[in-house]
């Protein structure tokens, strides 16, 4: 048990502190640094899908008027670290999937830059490339553990003796599309090498974590992390693709180290993002479950096939949530990955949990029908007394109330057998419960200094529009028993203290925990009557971690679909989502977030897809006219709340993560509407017109 | 190729070659240090760099400065005074319109863009009485705005704030 701080500052309502440098455009993003004398970088891509560079033409390319550097694998420094193959840039001339960086120009113009890029002549010994996920791949293997640290297979029970035993069975396979991140500011650095200086290198780089970016940048280089510095205030949306630094960065240094004293800057276009910056892999999920005729589930299986990049291996715990959202005495999962010569998969909003919440909440809602049961029912009708995982008590586990609520607020109970139409349109409704893990980061420190009168703060978080500019102030303000108008804030900057990575919804439970732990040193050392210049700092290792609970955020989203009935046209026009998730800090932020996670679940739902040509091994829908996301016109009402809920087992504000578990459940809740408005049972992502007109009568 | 163009930028005025390939964006986040308006594709498919061209919403990425000579051009930052905002920028503030705040000066761009052509009775795809008074409603304010993409979602937010800003009921 941690004690609960008193929320004074913490429940407020706050505008964000950075929102009027936002409406007004004068929020400086890593690209927009301003430097003197800027030169600017075109990378080079490979343009074939698996291979060797054996020549490179640049002689004329160099020859030209204001062209600084133009560096290949024949000519870049060689890295300290080439372990990590996405960030060995230039280091040899393989190619292991279409869009590689094999090059970059660097020129005074970025006209003349690109210019020079795109007329590179390269000459390549090709091979024929694998880039087709299918559950029958001869390389499938098990990875030594999935993302998260979380075993790849766990089993329990006899689930095949279960579901042979079982009154009513499910067995489909779900499938859930390649996604790409595409946060609108697309991956960008500007990097200084300045030999001379006490810091050597500078980078304002758009990312999630200085920290993290710092420790691999300087890895792969052979630098002291001292002789590094990383600048990002303001991140232009990440959603996992700026967790950790991709081979953007790593690219953007070796420019810079070519030219020093010139501070060299580099966007990726947005179709070059589609090659470098990561996505979420297609996953294909065979869930089976068992039941007796009261809906009682006797077996959970899920087995997982997705891809990984040969060269890297990224594996999503797609199979995770199914472990412990339902009681069943017999449970499987299984994650199998087939090494394809493409693009390497990274996080991408709630990587595990967004698919995995598919398939599970799908199959539950097939059973429910298969029952003739109402599925709000059977999830609760399932609901587990602990973990059924790890066997531990809950630290909080509020999803039936959020079910109730939820089908309170949405009406619900309005819900008939389905097939109802209204004009030319088929309305139905659906439902789907959300989870996300309360993660919390080993290494965070805070410091608290006080100047002025006033409490300042520092710590090298990051704020991707997630509110931490505003949130942290508050939290501080209640650590310290102050007004939050006299706490000043100071992130995103290497030289704040160390602080994690914005990720896995843990940055306001790492970063406030340090927060409060420093506040409890402060008052220790200077009680409460402090003079100028007292500081004090302190670590989230101090703080109280209960490993005793299993901790999750929870929810359930309700879903109205409209269907054209003569076109297949699928609308939303009520979206509603009841969250457990611990106390909210600033419900106007915090609002903003569970509701931009549930329209980008969404845009799972019905728009995103990236399809991936595998004859020549890209994204052919590789820029924003044609990977379609959600925008305003197709979003009516979506509305998030939550429930009043105390934890005193996560941390001393009592708060779990939002900024992932918007997007869960929330594909499953549409098809499942689709489902009762249509009769169409639709399996594999997105729910696209096609797919429900073929089964319309 | 380089060619003389004149530009005024949120009332500064600018004298300069370009080069006749660079855009209307390039020339300013490159060349005169006006970074309110952002790139986030450059093909005129995100909206993200909407600005006011000659008192119209317009996506400078698909504009070629030396086109432009002579052109006007009001930024997000140009909107209201320093230390002030603009009613769109305020409405933005208070119904908490964006997150990460990349694709936010093109929306509130597109916004005045938007409210200014509604009050000029112009139609659009959402419109259902041609004849009639065009109204700042849900449906249409979703529809005018959908050329700005916004990942972080705030749709939600930002129709009401651009009602809020329009005076609509």
């Amino acid at each position: 048990m941690t004690e609960l701080l008193e929320p004074r500052a913490m429940g407020q309502s706050l505008v964000r502190r950075d929102g009027v440098d936002k409406v007004r455009g004068t929020a400086t993003y890593a690209y927009e640094t301003d430097v003197e004398h800027p030169v600017f970088c075109h990378p080079v891509q490979a343009t074939i899908a698996l291979g060797r560079v054996t020549a490179m033409d640049t002689a004329a390319a160099e020859a030209l008027d204001g062209v600084l550097a133009v560096l290949t694998p024949f000519n870049a420094e060689r890295l300290a670290s080439t372990e990590d193959v996405e960030y060995a840039v230039l280091q040899s001339t393989e190619v292991a999937f279409r869009g590689q960086l094999i090059g970059v120009v660097v020129a005074e113009t970025s006209e003349l830059a690109r210019e020079v890029a795109d007329g590179i002549t390269v000459t390549y010994a090709e091979q024929q490339h694998d880039s087709v996920l299918r559950t029958d791949h001869p390389g499938l293997y098990a990875p030594e553990q999935v993302n998260a640290g979380h075993p790849t297979d766990t089993a329990e029970g006899d689930v095949d003796a279960a579901l042979a035993a079982a009154e009513v069975r499910i067995d489909h396979t779900y499938e859930t599309q390649m996604l790409h991140n595409n946060p609108i500011e697309p991956h960008a650095t500007t990097a200084l090498w300045d030999p001379g200086a006490e810091v050597p290198l500078t980078l304002w780089d758009s990312t999630q974590g200085v920290h993290p970016d710092r420790a691999a940048v300087s890895q792969v280089f052979g630098l002291e992390e001292e002789q590094v510095r990383v600048v990002c205030p303001y991140v232009g949306g990440g959603f996992g693709s700026k967790g950790n630094p991709h081979a953007n960065v790593m690219l953007a240094t070796m420019a810079a180290r070519a030219l020093p004293g010139r501070p060299v800057k580099l966007a990726l276009t947005r179709q070059q993002m589609f090659f470098l910056t990561g996505y979420r892999t297609p996953t294909i999920q065979r869930m089976q479950l068992g039941a007796d005729s009261r809906g009682r589930l006797s077996a959970i299986a899920i087995d997982v096939v997705e891809q990984t990049s040969k060269v890297k291996e990224f594996a999503e715990q797609t199979g995770v949530p199914a472990r412990m959202m339902y009681a069943s005495p017999n449970r499987r999962s299984t994650h199998r990955l087939a090494p394809l010569d493409v693009p390497i998969p990274s996080w991408m909003r709630a990587p595990g949990e967004c698919p995995g919440m598919f398939g599970p909440e799908v199959a539950m809602d097939e059973l429910a029908e298969a029952l003739g049961m109402d599925p709000v029912r059977l999830r609760i009708l399932n609901e587990p007394e602990v973990d059924p995982d790890t066997k531990k008590p809950w630290s909080s586990r509020h999803l039936v109330e959020c079910l109730r609520e939820g089908a309170e607020r949405f009406g619900w109970d309005t819900r008939g057998p389905g097939r109802r139409r209204e004009g030319d349109w088929l309305v139905g409704h659906g439902v789907a419960s959300s989870v996300y893990p309360t993660m919390r980061q080993a290494t965070s420190t805070a410091a608290i200094r006080y100047r002025g009168g006033r409490y300042v703060v520092e710590i090298g978080a990051a704020d991707l529009g997630t509110g931490a500019w505003t949130v942290l102030p508050q939290i501080a303000a209640d650590a310290l028993g102050v007004d939050v108008a006299d706490v000043d804030v100071a992130i995103g900057d290497t030289r704040y203290p160390i602080a994690s990575v914005a990720g896995g919804s843990s940055g306001t439970n790492t970063w406030g925990s340090a927060i409060v732990q420093a506040a409890r040193e402060f008052r220790g050392k200077y009680g409460t009557d402090p003079r100028d210049g007292d500081e004090a700092s302190g670590d989230v290792d101090q703080a109280t971690m209960d490993d005793a609970h299993a901790a999750y955020a929870f929810g359930a989203q309700f879903t109205e679909v409209r269907v054209n009935a003569d076109t297949g046209e699928i609308r939303v026009p009520r979206l509603i989502g009841v969250f457990a998730a611990g106390r909210i800090i600033n419900p106007r932020t915090a609002r903003s977030q569970l509701i931009g996670g549930m329209t980008m679940g969404l845009s799972m739902a019905l728009h995103e897809n990236s399809v991936f040509d595998t004859r020549v091994g890209q994204v052919a829908n590789h820029d924003l006219a044609e990977y379609h996301i959600t925008v305003n016109a197709d979003v009516q009402q979506i509305e998030a709340h939550w429930l009043d809920e105390h934890d005193p087992h996560v941390n001393a504000m009592g708060a779990k993560g939002i900024g992932e578990i918007g997007i869960t459940g929330t594909a499953a809740s549409v098809v499942n509407a689709v489902r009762h408005a249509t009769g169409v049972r639709v399996r594999g992502l997105p729910v696209t017109l096609d797919k429900v007109l073929a089964g319309l009568e | 190729m380089d060619a003389e163009v004149t530009l005024t930028v949120d009332g500064t005025r600018h004298q300069l070659p370009v080069d006749t390939r660079t855009t209307l964006l390039d020339l300013m986040r490159e060349r005169l240090g006006v970074t309110s308006p952002k790139k986030g594709c450059d093909h005129g498919q995100c909206g993200a760099c909407t600005v006011l061209l000659d008192g119209q919403r317009q996506l400078p990425c698909l504009a070629l400065a030396v086109a432009h000579d002579g052109a006007e051009i009001t930024t997000a930052d140009g909107l209201a005074p320093a230390g002030e905002l603009h009613p769109v920028q305020q409405a933005f503030l208070d119904n908490d319109a964006f997150q990460c705040g990349y694709c936010t000066p093109g929306q509130i761009c597109s916004a005045v863009g938007v409210i200014d052509e509604v009050s000029r009775g112009w139609p659009s795809h959402a419109t259902a009485d041609l004849t009639g008074e065009v109204e700042l409603s849900h449906d249409e304010v979703a529809e005018r705005m959908s050329g700005n993409l916004c990942r972080c979602a705030a749709y939600v937010n930002i129709v009401p704030a651009v009602q809020q800003a329009g005076g609509a009921r």
